[in-house]
């Protein structure tokens, strides 16, 4: 049983032009002490699929799905004041914009201690010790002076270490990092990534790094979870992925990465993600696509297999009729 | 911080002098003559006249006057009263009182319903709450103030009887005032049902002054409250599995404070405003009724040590909300 289990989650936003679908029938299992990493462009709906399972998504979504348990706790039917029992708890996550995710009108200790005092019922001592030892294991030099900082007195990357932090207060199950680096220098996002995954190693947690850069998911991740358009299309461990991509639309990212190309101009994905308004009506990835036929672009492809890769393609590459270009 | 306020009260000196300027043109552009209202309906001769405009000064020409009106203020000398012949000064802090305590409770009732109703409309936009709220707080903004609190009176006072018309106390009450605060003064003179009695005359001049300043905080609470709403730190508290309230209340309402404690700086301008219209109706004796009478009594250094001194009460309190920003949110306090 994994420790997260999404069946057929979509989401749909109500906008003033209609609905407009961000998650399409998604599917998502993370087991404890994993590392499983979702990439894709700005908009493949990512981060709404892990917002909706937090029940952080503004009240113009609707979120549905077959099926949506954490650590035993059908998410689906649970009303908000035992999910806010869980949230912040046992299932945290961190966002992308350090600055602006944390409040500039409190101290920074004052913003870790409150989860403390609101999930553990901690008394003031026991808070501000455990808040000095969540510093000195994210690694903040000095805690005891930095928790009655403010969040401007701090660099990106400080405010980061507090975010995350703030996540594991409570020494979650489960922790997820929406674009966690995204903001940060480069070097601070090798620091930061390193950070997650050694307190994956010391609590066992499981870890959603969510992500668009295939650099972080090389590094980090154990397990890949592809998302386009909403829907997701392909999903393998890190070095299979890596090696034998059995979705266009992967092996289009992995040939764009700078350390993979060959020719001088580096190759790119024609066209963009479909909006709103120009949803293809087959495979949401055919009008990009350079192996798309005539059936590509009238049906709508189910999953294939777990061989390769449950992704959702008529032809799927590397496989031993297909080997990709 | 020290160096700041330093500033900041450099840049009081030109509008210090400019209000001064307005306030001594402003009455002499008013048609009338202070001495010829003195006289009364006899009137006087020419001689006294002629006289009388020397003891004031008015035979000397106008930029004289105004220096010499000027370096008496740099001096603490705001002049005499022509009609009592008390200092400006003394007058004003005998009556500022009344006014403070109509103020301080009028601020009082406008935020105590109109911060909680900023924030449920908020929290509640679009819903007939909302536009219910919203509708009413743009009547209240529009209300004309006399025509507002002559209705209060009919029904209240007149219909109901449950409130009296005018004035800060009943008659039958007599005690020392110490500190000009009669809801302190009626309590410490321990006399049963003074303090009652200050209440009940407090009630509708509160209301009818606070209405305007109730409906432009809840209005701008409600447009402070949905923009911090929307920011990332909200979702952050969110994601903490925080109470609605919790979030509402404390992370989202201190950061919304901002815009709506600027709003109360400004309000203080139009609460001194309004104070005049609203004790002339109660006949509530503050410096509003004060600064009326003079007005009618063409009483020039009254008229302008009044003006003076609201100007520089409305930027000592702007002065102070400017203060309050870095207390609120400690990222203003960096300059």
């Amino acid at each position: 049983m994994s420790l997260l289990r999404i069946r057929n989650l979509s989401v749909d936003f109500a906008t003033a032009s209609g609905k407009f679908r961000a998650v399409d029938q998604v599917d998502q299992d993370v087991d404890t002490g994993e590392i499983l990493a979702i990439v894709g462009e700005s908009g493949s709906g990512k981060s709404v699929s892990m917002l909706a399972m937090m029940g952080l998504l503004p009240w113009t979504a609707t979120v549905t799905a077959d099926e949506m348990t954490f650590d035993g706790h059908n998410l689906l039917t649970m009303n908000t004041k035992a999910r806010r029992k869980i949230v912040g708890n046992d299932l945290a996550m961190i966002f992308q914009e350090p600055m602006s995710s944390l409040n500039p009108c409190f101290p920074v200790g004052w913003q870790i201690k409150e989860s403390l005092r609101v999930h553990l019922g901690l008394n003031r001592k026991q808070r501000h010790a455990r808040a000095i030892e969540l510093f000195e294991q994210v690694g903040i030099p000095d805690p005891e002076r930095r928790l009655s900082a403010f969040p401007h007195q701090m660099s990106g990357g400080m405010n980061q270490r507090v975010m995350i932090a703030m996540a594991i207060a409570c020494k979650p199950k489960l922790l997820i990092a929406d674009e966690p680096t995204t903001a940060l220098d480069v070097t601070i996002q090798a620091q930061i990534l390193d950070l997650l995954a050694s307190l994956r190693d010391e609590t066992g947690m499981g870890l959603v790094l969510i992500t668009h850069d295939m650099g972080v998911v090389a590094e980090t991740a154990e397990r890949v979870s592809v998302q386009y358009a909403g829907q997701k299309i392909e999903e393998q461990r890190v070095v299979p992925l890596f090696d034998e991509p059995h979705h266009p639309y992967t092996n289009a990212l992995l040939d764009a990465l700078p350390e993979r190309a060959t020719e001088k101009r580096l190759p790119t994905i024609p066209g963009v993600v479909p909006g709103q308004f120009d949803r293809p009506a087959g495979c949401l990835f055919s009008p990009r696509c350079k192996f798309a036929d005539a059936k590509c672009k009238a049906e709508s492809p189910a999953p294939q297999s777990d061989a390769l890769g449950r992704a959702r393609c008529f032809y799927p590459l590397n496989t031993d009729q297909r080997q990709a270009s | 911080m020290l160096n700041y306020i330093l500033s900041r009260i450099l840049t009081f000196i030109p509008t210090f002098v400019g209000v001064t300027l307005i306030s001594f043109g402003f009455i002499r552009v008013l048609p009338g003559d202070p001495i010829i209202v003195m006289a009364g309906e006899r009137g006087m001769s020419d001689a006294r006249y002629a006289e009388l405009s020397a003891q004031y000064g008015f035979d000397q020409p106008l930029y004289k006057q105004f220096w010499d009106y000027l370096t008496g203020v740099v001096q603490g000398d705001l002049g005499n009263s022509f009609v009592t012949k008390r200092p400006v000064w003394d007058e004003f802090f005998a009556l500022f009182p009344a006014t403070l305590e109509l103020s301080i409770c009028a601020m009082l009732f406008a935020l105590a319903l109109g911060l909680p109703a900023g924030v449920i409309a908020a929290v509640n936009r679009g819903k007939f709450f909302d536009r219910a709220l919203m509708s009413t707080a743009l009547i209240g903004y529009s209300m004309p103030i006399f025509w507002w609190a002559l209705l209060l009176i009919i029904v209240f006072s007149g219909n109901l009887q449950w409130t009296p018309v005018s004035g800060r106390i009943d008659l039958l009450y007599y005690f020392p005032d110490p500190t000009g605060f009669m809801l302190i003064d009626s309590l410490a003179s321990g006399q049963s049902g003074a303090f009652k009695s200050a209440v009940r005359h407090l009630i509708l001049p509160t209301i009818v002054l606070g209405t305007i300043p109730l409906a432009v905080i809840a209005r701008q609470t409600r447009s402070a409250m949905l923009e911090v709403l929307g920011e990332d730190y909200i979702r952050t508290a969110r994601a903490k599995g925080l109470s609605t309230g919790r979030i509402n209340g404390i992370h989202a309402l201190r950061n919304a404070l901002i815009p709506v404690i600027t709003v109360i700086g400004l309000s203080v301008g139009t609460l001194l405003a309004g104070a005049i219209l609203t004790e002339t109706i109660f006949s509530w004796p503050g410096i509003g009724k004060w600064m009326v009478d003079s007005i009618f009594r063409r009483d020039y250094p009254v008229v302008q040590g009044g003006l003076l001194l609201i100007a520089v009460m409305v930027m000592v309190v702007n002065l102070t909300v400017d203060m309050l920003y870095g207390v609120i949110n400690p990222k203003i306090r960096k300059r």
